[in-house]
C-alpha cells in the first residue's frame, strides 16, 4: 500500500464540475458559491486577482475580503469575510433599475448591460450587500506624468470588450461581480476560485447533484447573508 | 424695478459662479465628486428632491386658486404655477447632471422599467410639465390678450387667442378648474412616488417606511408654501397695499399649519426608530441627530427652519416682514431636511467592516459635499432665478395693475 492519502485537487474536481455543466443548455445550470470562512486566511489575493482579471479601476471593487476583529485587546481574534456578489434570486438591484439594464439570467448569474445603463445608481442603493459601485473613470495613476497603457486595457465582463477611455461604458456605470462570466464560457473557474491560497471557494452548478457545492450547500454549517431580506442569495459561508 | 436689482445681481453673481462647477462636471465627470459607491447619492440627489418638492407644494397651493377658488389666494395662482415650473427645471438639471450618461436618459422613455418607481418617474414629470406649462398659459391667456397691444411675445404667445370677453375669461376658468383637477393626484402621485422611490429600498432600513411618501409630500406643501410666502411678500400683486398684507399673513398661517404636521410626522419618524433601537434604522437616525454634521439637524433644520420661523409665524402673524422671513427661511433650510434623508439612509456600512475592506475614491461613508457638487448646484439655483425674474418681467405672472380677471 502506498503512504499518501490519495486526494483529489479540489480544483480538478471543480474543473470536471463546470465541463459537465458546460455540456448542458445554459438554463439547466445554476451557478452558485461557497465560501468556507474557516479555511479563509484573509490574504485578499481573491479580491486582487478579482481587481486584476476585470481590470478594477480605483473606486470599483468587486469582491473585497472583510476583516472582522472579535473580542477586546488583547483577547482578539480576527475573522475574515470575502463578499462577491450574492447573484440574488430576488434581486433587489433588477427590480429598481428604470431602463431595464440589469437581469437575472438563466444560469442565475445577474447581468448589467454596460451600453443600456443610464448611471443613475439606484441599483448601488438597492443592494443590501453593497455589491455594487460605481465607476468615476478614474485611473490609478491620475496626477502622475503619464497613464500607463495596462489601465487602459479592456475589460471582458460578459464575454463582451469594453475599452477603457472617452466616458465609454462601463466608466459612468455601476459594475459588480459576474462570476466571471467570460472566464465560464471558456471553461474556466471564476478567478478568486483559482487564486485562493487556501482553496476556501467553491464553485460550481447547484443542479448538478454530482458537483461538489451541491453538497456543501446542504451542509449544515452552510449560511447565506442577510436572509431576512428574502434576497435568496447564490452565495453560501461555510461557518 | 429697482426693487429686483438685488435680486437680478444674486442671481446673476450665482449663475456665473456656479459655471465653473458645471464646467467641471462636464469636462471630468463625477471624478471631482464627492459621492461614489457606497455614498452614491449626494448633493445632487437631495438638491433633485429638494427642487422637486418645492415644485409639488408650490403647485398644490395653486390648486387651493383653481380648482378649491379659494378667493384670498386668487392673485397668486399664476405666480404658483410659474414657481413651479421654475423649480422643476432646476429638479429636473439636478438629476440629469447627476446621471453616469446624461445623454441616455432619454432611454428612461423608450425603455421604462415600469417595476422601478423611477422608470415611473420620468413619465409623471413629463406629464406634470405639459400640464404646468399648459395650465400657466391658460391663465395668463387673458392677460397675455390684454397686453397684446405693448408686447409682441404677449401677442405671439396668444397664438392668435384674443378674446378677452367674459364669457372667454370663464371658460378659462373652467378649463382651470378641469387641468387643476388633473394635477392634484398627478402632483401627489409623483412627490409620493419619489417618497415611494426611497420607501421601497428594504436595503436602506432607514428610507423603508410607509411613512416616507407620505413625510415628502407634507415637506412638499410645507417648503413650496414657505417660499410662495417669500416670493409673493417681494413679487406679489399690489405689493404695500393692505390686500398684499392680508394675503401673504394668511399664506403664512397655511404654512404654519404645515409646519406643525411636518414636526409631527419628523417625531413620529425618530422617536419610533431610535426607541426601538434597531440599528439599521437607529445608526442612521444617530448619524444625523450626534454625527459629524449634527448642526445641519440642530442650527439649520430644528433652529433657522422649525423654532425660529415657528415664533415668528405665531407672535409675528401680524407683521409682513416676519412673516417673510419665516418662509424664506423654511424655504432655505428646507434643502438640509433633504440632504437628511438621502445621505444618512447610505452612510451606514451593510456589511460591518466593508469600508476598511477595500479602499479607494467613494469607497468611503463619509460623505460631505465636494466644491464642484457645490458650484453646480449654486448654477441650477442662480438659473432658476434668472428664469424666475425673466418670466415675471416678460410674462403676466402678477398683474400690476387693476384687478385679476
Amino acid at each position: 500500500m502506498p503512504n499518501v492519502l490519495e486526494q483529489e485537487s479540489m480544483l480538478v474536481r471543480m474543473q470536471a464540475d463546470l465541463q459537465r455543466s458546460l455540456a448542458k443548455p445554459p438554463a439547466e445550470r445554476k451557478w452558485v458559491m461557497v465560501i468556507d470562512l474557516r479555511k479563509c486566511v484573509g490574504c485578499s489575493a481573491c479580491t486582487v486577482g478579482c481587481v486584476a482579471e476585470n481590470h478594477l479601476p480605483p473606486g470599483v471593487v468587486y469582491r473585497p475580503v472583510i476583516d472582522q476583529e472579535i473580542g477586546t485587546f488583547p483577547n482578539v481574534r480576527r475573522r475574515f469575510m470575502p463578499r462577491p456578489c450574492m447573484q440574488c434570486d430576488v434581486p433587489p438591484c433588477v427590480q429598481v433599475c428604470p431602463v431595464g439594464a440589469t437581469w437575472k439570467r438563466s444560469d442565475g448569474i445577474v447581468e448589467i448591460d454596460y451600453e443600456q445603463c443610464i448611471g443613475c445608481r439606484y441599483c448601488i442603493t438597492a443592494c443590501p450587500y453593497s455589491a455594487r459601485t460605481f465607476d468615476t473613470g478614474r485611473y490609478y495613476e491620475d496626477g502622475t506624468p503619464v497613464v500607463s497603457d495596462y489601465e487602459k486595457l479592456p475589460a471582458y465582463e460578459y464575454g463582451k470588450e469594453w475599452p477603457r477611455g472617452n466616458g465609454q461604458s462601463p466608466v459612468g456605470n455601476a459594475r459588480k461581480c459576474q462570476f466571471c462570466v467570460h472566464r465560464l464560457d471558456v471553461g474556466m473557474l471564476p478567478m478568486c476560485v483559482t487564486t485562493c491560497i487556501g482553496q476556501a471557494n467553491y464553485f460550481g452548478d447547484a443542479n448538478d447533484p454530482d458537483s461538489i457545492v451541491a453538497s456543501l450547500i446542504a451542509s449544515p454549517g452552510a449560511i447565506r447573508l442577510k436572509e431576512e431580506m428574502g434576497t435568496e442569495p447564490s452565495v453560501y459561508y461555510l461557518v | 424695478m429697482k426693487r429686483d436689482t438685488f435680486w437680478w445681481g444674486l442671481a446673476i453673481v450665482a449663475f456665473l459662479v456656479g459655471l465653473v462647477g458645471l464646467f467641471q462636471r462636464i469636462t471630468s465627470g463625477h471624478q471631482l465628486a464627492n459621492y461614489g459607491s457606497y455614498i452614491p447619492w449626494g448633493l445632487w440627489v437631495a438638491s433633485y428632491i429638494y427642487f422637486i418638492g418645492l415644485s409639488a407644494g408650490a403647485f398644490l397651493l395653486s390648486t387651493l386658486v383653481y380648482v378649491f377658488r379659494i378667493e384670498r389666494l386668487e392673485k397668486i395662482g399664476k405666480l404658483a404655477l410659474f414657481t413651479a415650473l421654475v423649480t422643476l427645471i432646476a429638479a429636473m438639471l439636478s438629476i440629469w447632471f447627476d446621471l453616469g450618461h446624461p445623454l441616455r436618459a432619454w432611454r428612461m422613455i423608450l425603455r421604462t422599467n415600469f417595476g422601478s418607481m423611477m422608470g415611473w418617474m420620468i413619465w409623471l414629470y413629463t406629464a406634470y410639465f405639459i400640464l404646468l406649462v399648459v395650465e400657466l398659459w391658460v391663465a395668463m391667456r387673458a392677460d397675455l390678450a390684454a397686453w397684446s397691444n405693448r408686447s409682441g411675445l404677449a401677442r405671439f404667445l396668444t397664438f392668435g387667442k384674443t378674446d378677452t370677453s367674459e364669457e372667454a375669461v370663464a371658460r378659462d376658468r373652467s378649463r382651470l378648474r378641469v387641468l387643476g383637477s388633473i394635477g392634484v393626484p398627478l402632483a401627489v402621485a409623483f412627490h409620493g412616488g419619489v417618497g415611494a422611490l426611497f420607501g421601497v429600498v428594504g436595503a436602506r432600513a432607514y428610507w423603508h417606511s410607509g411613512l416616507t411618501p407620505i413625510a415628502f409630500l407634507v415637506g412638499a406643501l410645507l417648503s413650496g408654501g414657505a417660499l410662495l410666502v417669500f416670493l409673493t411678500t417681494i413679487w406679489g400683486p399690489d405689493t404695500g397695499s393692505e390686500k398684499h398684507k392680508d394675503l401673504v399673513l394668511f399664506l403664512g398661517q397655511i404654512v404654519l399649519l404645515l409646519l406643525a404636521f411636518d414636526v409631527l410626522l419628523e417625531w413620529a419618524e425618530y422617536s419610533i426608530g431610535l426607541y426601538s433601537s434597531i440599528p439599521a434604522e437607529a445608526e442612521s437616525m444617530r448619524l444625523v441627530l450626534f454625527g459629524p454634521y449634527w448642526w445641519a439637524f440642530w442650527v439649520f433644520h430644528i433652529g433657522l427652519g422649525v423654532v425660529i420661523p415657528g415664533l415668528l409665524l405665531i407672535f409675528g402673524r401680524k407683521s409682513l416682514p416676519a412673516v417673510a422671513t419665516a418662509g424664506a427661511l423654511i424655504a432655505i433650510t428646507f434643502i438640509t431636511v433633504r440632504l437628511n434623508i438621502v445621505v444618512p439612509g447610505l452612510a451606514i456600512e451593510e456589511l460591518k467592516g466593508l469600508v476598511s475592506a477595500f479602499s479607494g475614491p467613494g469607497l468611503t461613508t463619509a460623505y460631505f459635499p465636494s466644491t464642484m457638487e457645490w458650484l453646480f448646484e449654486v448654477w441650477v439655483a442662480g438659473l432658476a432665478g434668472l428664469i424666475f425674474l425673466v418670466g415675471y418681467r416678460v410674462l403676466p405672472i402678477v398683474r400690476k395693475e387693476g384687478a385679476e380677471a
